[in-house]
């Protein structure tokens, strides 16, 4: 049980600040003295983590499908044709700074959630491409190969076999782009999806240190617990299938 | 019974495998032997299907591979090979049970063929089974290696150098198991090795290969005494050609045999009826001894073998 002792925690003080950050005013007339709007108020704390949760999950799931799937496809007899092009382009789309990502994503899909999650999915495709690649290709082909001797489909093999070997590679992918997703989702704020970031993109905007402090403050932790939950995870999966 | 008729394999224009014909019979331990690079490995990886066949006809038991599912070809086919790819995420015991799983058998039947095995292959089934392969010696992993391949039951064996890279005690050991298994089993076995003492000591017949094609394929005996061209000469070593020949045959094969045991002195050094009959020569010239008891299990004296009776035996 230790392991997942920190994510909780975490979880726990994330969840508590969301909901008590209104009630700490006098803590942040600190930082903002000059000012009696301390607290952003447009909308809930609340409501901001639970959109930004919920961008990053969706962009996340679509994207290790995706990735996962890609991953696999050029990895078999059928698609290996295309594994070149696809592990170059996981290798140089990584090179891609986000806010550029974000930027082409606009004049596509105009401003809001859907530009962004767009964005993040493709941003975050890249990372799990490249650990399914790697982890799918750093198997021991004797196990390939003593596997298919005995006797296994390929389907068998698959999920068996590399998927399980494979999957701490794969997994460590997701926790790279859901870290790297949680950071750009903010910035997504900047085309008008509604995140963590919008309290500190008012804040800059209004010269409000306070704002920024507090969108801060709750970024850092969600990408702290769920970096730790991460941790377990893989930690877990590495019981599982000792390795 | 395994056929290959005319099959050939090649790697584009590089030919691995040239037109060779070979018939394993039912029960038969056939070992390929030859050079590092000669097609060995490729004509077993043909027979199992791993590696498709460029021309020629492999049948099993008058079936064309080619018309039968794939899978359900390589179920009734154990397969070691000599860096045993045992699956890492594994136990041993799981690995070992993998084709009974394949096979679907039920759970106490899986787990009862495991223990039997893992006992047979001179394993643990109490501290061994729950092991991971990584926990393993190199020896211990060949071991479950074997057990995998035979877990099924398979009618056929398929073995590629399962026993290499291995000491020579252990490898000596493994190879007394395996005869003893072959003994009990009789499956049919196709077995790679480049170790003409391995192969002369395991085979019912030896094929010798070179550069993709068969030399001579014949019992050790024949090869031994009739080597076919300089090349199968030079395998088998031409030095102590008469030694081998003494290795194929074990005391057993010449020994006077006592109408009931006798006590033995337990000061003399006796032979057991498994020796063969090169070390049982070794022991009598150590000893500067004419003749000598062959002792049982228990420590009784069965028989004795005379030196002349040794020689002979290798004529
Ligand atoms: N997948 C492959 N692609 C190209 N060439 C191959 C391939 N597999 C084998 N070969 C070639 O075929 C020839 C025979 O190889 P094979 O593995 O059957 O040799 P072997 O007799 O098993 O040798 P060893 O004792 O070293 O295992 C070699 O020249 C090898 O280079
Ligand atoms: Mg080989």
């Amino acid at each position: 049980m230790r392991p997942w002792l920190a994510p909780v925690a975490l979880i726990a003080v994330l969840c508590a600040l969301a909901a008590l950050l209104p009630a700490m005013a006098p803590l942040f007339s600190w930082v903002e003295p000059n000012t009696d709007s301390l607290i952003y108020t447009r909308d809930s704390f609340w409501f901001l983590l639970q959109s930004h949760i919920w961008l990053v999950l969706v962009s996340a799931t679509i994207g290790t499908l995706v990735a996962v799937s890609a991953g696999i496809f050029v990895t078999r007899p059928a698609g290996r044709d295309f594994l070149p092009l696809v592990s170059q382009v996981a290798s140089i789309g990584q090179t891609v700074p986000p806010v550029a990502v974000l930027a082409l994503a606009v004049p596509a899909m105009g401003f809001g959630e859907k530009p962004t999650l767009l964005a993040l999915v493709l941003y975050g495709l890249l990372p799990i491409l490249r650990n399914t690649l790697a982890g799918l290709g750093g198997i021991n082909p004797a196990v390939l190969e003593s596997a298919k001797g005995m006797g296994m489909s390929s389907a068998q093999v698959l999920f068996k076999v590399e998927l399980p070997l494979a999957g701490r590679v794969i997994l460590a992918g997701i926790r790279t782009s859901v870290t790297i997703n949680i950071a750009t989702a903010a910035i997504g704020s900047t085309i008008g999806a509604r995140t963590l970031g919008d309290p500190v993109i008012a804040g800059l905007v209004n010269g409000n240190t306070a704002y920024v402090v507090q969108g801060a403050i709750l970024i850092g932790l969600l990408a702290l617990a769920t970096d730790s939950l991460f941790e377990a995870i893989e930690r877990a999966w590495g019981r599982t299938f000792s390795i | 019974m395994i056929e290959l008729k005319g099959v050939t394999r090649r790697f584009g224009d590089a030919v691995a495998v040239d037109n060779i014909d070979l018939t394993i019979e039912t029960g038969e331990v056939c070992v390929l032997v030859g050079s590092s690079g000669c097609g060995k490995s490729t004509t077993l990886r043909m027979i199992n299907r791993l590696l498709p066949r460029t021309s020629g006809e492999i049948l099993v038991d008058g079936e064309d591979i080619n018309k039968a599912d794939p899978e359900a070809l390589r179920l009734n086919m154990g397969y070691a090979i000599q860096s045993t790819g045992l699956f890492p995420h594994w136990t041993v015991a799981r690995n070992i049970g993998v084709v009974p799983d394949l096979l679907k058998w039920p759970t106490h039947k899986r787990d009862e063929r495991v223990s039997e095995l893992l006992t047979l292959l001179g394993l643990d089934p109490a501290t061994d089974a729950i092991k991971y392969p990584h926990q393993l010696s190199g020896g211990q992993a060949q071991r479950v290696g074997v057990a995998r391949a035979l877990a099924g039951d398979p009618n056929i064996l398929l073995m590629d150098e399962p026993f290499g890279a291995l000491d020579a005690i252990t490898r000596e050991n493994l190879q007394q198991e395996m005869l003893r298994i072959q003994r009990q089993l009789s499956k049919t076995t196709v077995f790679v090795t480049h170790d003409i003492d391995e192969a002369l000591k395991l085979a019912t017949r030896i094929a010798v290969m070179d550069q993709g094609r068969i030399i001579q394929h014949d019992t050790p005996e024949a090869i031994l005494r009739r080597p076919a061209s300089a090349f199968v000469e030079n395998l088998i070593g031409k030095g102590d050609r008469g030694l081998k020949l003494l290795a194929l045959r074990t005391v057993g094969d010449v020994m006077e045999r006592y109408p009931r045991p006798r006590q033995s002195d337990p000061l003399t050094e006796g032979l057991k009826e498994t020796d063969s009959l090169r070390a049982a020569l070794s022991v009598m010239v150590w000893q500067n001894s004419d003749q000598l008891p062959v002792l049982s299990e228990a420590g009784d004296a069965v028989g004795t073998v005379k030196r002349e009776q040794l020689l002979q035996g290798g004529v």
